[in-house]
């Protein structure tokens, strides 16, 4: 008999979202939809604020992301106002940005994914989570707290709150790094960058060769994807320009302030959140999994699928290593964990790199602004994809209008379409079990959203 | 016996459960003393029965039970009462669920005017009708937990401090539940305050407030005295945590009231009206008022404005 297979809320992701699998008259699947309940409205409440105000209230929009909203927003207002922040300005917040990388993607991949490679993915809910792997594994589990913590402390203890941040403001950066506290940081990124070659040995010795089946059924699609490129096309995650490649590994390469000659939103009646797609392609939107239109894929898989190379040398070695195995672009859904790992590897060289930039501790950081009429477009690579803030100004200063892109948009139709395919590939005449249920949010999880 | 603790999120964006997770190694000691019977953030128990067939949603009986975030739709709703009716105690967890928080910003709007621009903007293909197939309805408006249900605790913050947070679970497992000070951010802010009277006009943060980046806090003047809005007057002191310090002073940029008022029935736009005019300070020269209650806009405190027929 039909019936409908209701996996609600899917957990173990950031924020609210439901799976609604219906089986046909002989169990297998008919449709499946990926029902996304969140619509705060900030792109209308912030209408009428002062535009200087915005990085500190857009960046509320996400708990784990707090950074890259505030930065993105940052960007954007400097835009409306005409300011340019001083190098040292500039650097700040891209170390700020990129130690907040570091932090978010330890956190997902212990905190968030690991349960289900490490416990297992049949394993009992009650176990197959952080809390069952800090019973299992008491060791790893003090070093993966004691790591995060760390991360977080550097944010806090520099810039006064890691989460909902708020010392990037119009112009620049709100305090200069002393000398002190260059070297301690830097100290604690050395420790940092240290067990991010742990984490990623682990993994490729220990974790992903257990799941190489899985990662070849599991939420397997084929599509385009999007990132930020250096000019010199290596990977950048706080500035640069936008490159999307189609699945046959062609690309375009963007201004971001140049997006909506680029992207689209298409809205479905079954989610909130809307479905960015690549309309200069010129195909229309379709999520069909034999043949998609317009549809393209963003966070760490995506960046590191269309970066020519990455800059420093430990990530450029691991990325090396895995073109050889799954090509570029790689397309397998699972594999976005084991690129979510040599990005954390970046992110650790880069922040290394930025504090040992002599530029770091100068004092000028902050440029005055004035209130004004104007435009703003900022971008950066949140974890989860391009972000892009876009802002216009009254003469007084006032926001009159905005426009946000989230990074975990961009992967919310490949998302609905990862679950299709799990879906189909592991649910046979009406025959479910926790194991299978869970393999298919596994195929939400890998994205991260 | 491990304390049975079961933790939700509503109209949230996930940062309270962070500051949780943040606690460090802190937080294996407390995963030794609770019992999470459900939290989706972290943990796989489903609502409608762990194959996805049950009928209705439930949550398992709990001890306490920890809800961040306000209340803006059906869903939200279903789980609050569901949690209220499973849990022997409720804690309001950050600034969200006590007050509002930032999302209540949306109460100065109309559904319809929230719903038309997000389906409008100018990268969006209009659809012919909002989406609406399985997903919950919005509310008339965002609200505060215990505008709905009945709160037993309230820990303000956005976040909340991780040292907060621990303390708060800390003391509900030896039952000497630990509560904020009712001290504003001025109390605990070390900046130097000479007295009233020189500032007459308010300016925007659009430049660096005067201080030495080599010397402490306490020698840099107070924000407010050097003519920038600072709603450390009218907000809950603690966002420092242990340390103390307020932390976005410790920034060196004003305090713009995320721990709510400094009583939990205060109205930090009033309050902070009051206390620019008993100082001399024109309000006219605030850019909008609306702000002063970005973080405490539910309670009815925020409305949508009044439209002038045409």
């Amino acid at each position: 008999m039909a019936r409908t297979i209701n996996i609600s809320p899917i957990t173990r992701i950031e924020g609210h979202a439901a799976i609604k699998i219906q089986l046909d008259d002989d169990g297998n699947v008919a449709d499946s939809k990926v029902h996304f309940m969140s619509l705060r409205g900030f792109e209308k409440f912030v209408e009428g604020k002062p535009a200087e105000e915005l990085p500190r209230i857009v960046n509320r929009i996400c708990g784990i992301c707090p950074w890259h909203h505030h930065l993105a927003s940052n960007k954007a207002v400097d835009g409306c106002f005409g300011v340019t922040p001083p190098r040292a300005g500039q650097k700040l917040r891209e170390l700020m940005q990129t130690i907040a990388h570091a932090e978010d993607k330890l956190l997902h991949f212990f905190f968030l994914a690991a349960a289900d490679f490490v416990i297992g993915p049949d394993a009992d809910y009650a176990a197959r989570n952080v809390i069952g792997i800090a019973k299992a594994n008491p060791e790893l589990a003090g070093k993966v707290v004691k790591m995060r913590q760390m991360a977080k402390m550097i944010l806090e203890k520099f810039a006064g709150k890691a989460i909902h941040p708020v010392a990037g403001v119009v112009g620049g950066f709100a305090k200069p790094l002393l000398e002190a506290d260059r070297k301690e940081i830097l100290a604690q990124m050395e420790e940092l960058l240290e067990f991010a070659l742990f984490t990623i040995e682990f993994a490729k010795t220990q974790v992903f060769p257990n799941y190489l089946d899985a990662v070849q059924t599991i939420g397997v699609i084929n599509t385009g994807f999007i990132g930020t490129v250096h000019d010199d096309g290596s990977l950048n995650l706080y500035h640069g320009k936008i490159r999307m490649m189609k699945p046959d590994s062609t690309y375009t390469d963007f201004d971001p302030a140049d997006y909506t000659d680029y992207i689209g939103e298409h809205v479905e009646p079954y989610s909130f959140g809307k479905m960015p797609y690549a309309r200069f392609w010129n195909e229309g939107f379709s999520l069909d999994l034999d043949a998609p239109k317009g549809i393209y894929r963003s966070n760490c898989l995506a960046r590191i699928n269309v970066a020519d190379r990455i800059s420093t040398p430990k990530a450029q070695a691991e990325l090396e290593e895995f073109r050889e195995k799954f090509g570029r672009p790689a397309q397998a859904t699972l594999l976005y964990h084991w690129a979510r790992l040599i990005e954390e590897v970046y992110a650790c060289e880069h922040a290394i790199e930025l504090l040992n930039d002599p530029e770091i501790t100068d004092p000028n950081i902050r440029v005055p602004a004035e209130p004004k009429a104007g435009r703003g477009v900022g971008c950066v690579e949140a974890p989860r994809g391009t972000l892009i803030h876009d802002y216009s100004t009254d003469e007084n200063g006032l926001i009159t209008r905005a426009n946000m892109i989230v990074g975990t948009t961009h992967n919310l139709g490949p998302i609905n379409m990862s679950v299709h395919q799990a879906a189909k590939t592991l649910i046979h005449d009406g025959h479910v079990d926790e194991g299978i249920l869970n393999r298919v949010e596994m195929a939400v999880r890998a994205y991260d959203p | 016996m491990a304390a049975r603790v079961a933790e939700e999120w509503l109209n949230a964006c996930s940062g309270c459960e962070i500051s949780l997770v943040d606690m460090g190694e802190r937080l294996l000691d407390v995963l030794q003393l609770v019992d999470f019977v459900h939290i989706p953030v972290l943990m796989d128990h489903k609502y409608y029965g762990q194959l996805g067939d049950g009928r209705h949603l439930s949550i398992p009986e709990a001890d306490v039970g920890i809800i961040s975030g306000s209340v803006r739709n059906t869903e939200h709703l279903e789980v609050a009462h569901e949690m209220r009716k499973q849990c022997k105690l409720i804690i309001a967890i950050g600034t969200c669920a006590t007050h509002g928080g930032i999302p209540a910003l949306v109460n100065t709007f109309t559904n319809d005017e929230i719903m038309g621009r997000y389906y409008s903007t100018e990268t969006t293909d209009r659809p012919d009708d909002f989406p609406s197939q399985g997903l919950p309805e919005l509310l008339d408006r965002c609200y505060a937990l215990d505008e709905k249900i009945p709160v037993d605790v309230y820990l303000p913050g956005c976040p909340p401090h991780s040292d907060q947070v621990f303390a708060a679970l800390a003391g509900l497992l030896t039952g000497q539940p630990a509560a904020l000070p009712d001290r504003s951010v001025c109390d605990t802010c070390p900046t130097i305050r000479e007295g009233k009277g020189q500032v007459k006009k308010l300016r925007r943060f659009l430049q660096s407030p005067q201080y030495r980046s080599d010397e402490p806090l306490d020698r840099m003047r107070c924000l407010l005295e050097q003519g920038v809005l600072c709603m450390g007057p009218v907000t809950r002191a603690g966002c420092g945590g242990d340390k103390i310090d307020p932390r976005c002073i410790s920034a060196r940029v004003p305090c713009r009231g995320c721990y709510g008022p400094v009583k939990q029935n205060g109205n930090q736009m009033l309050g902070m009206l009051n206390a620019l005019a008993s100082n001399g300070i024109d309000v006219k020269s605030l850019p909008e008022i609306p702000s002063l209650l970005r973080f405490s806009g539910a309670h009815g405190r925020l409305r949508p404005a009044h439209k002038k027929e045409n």
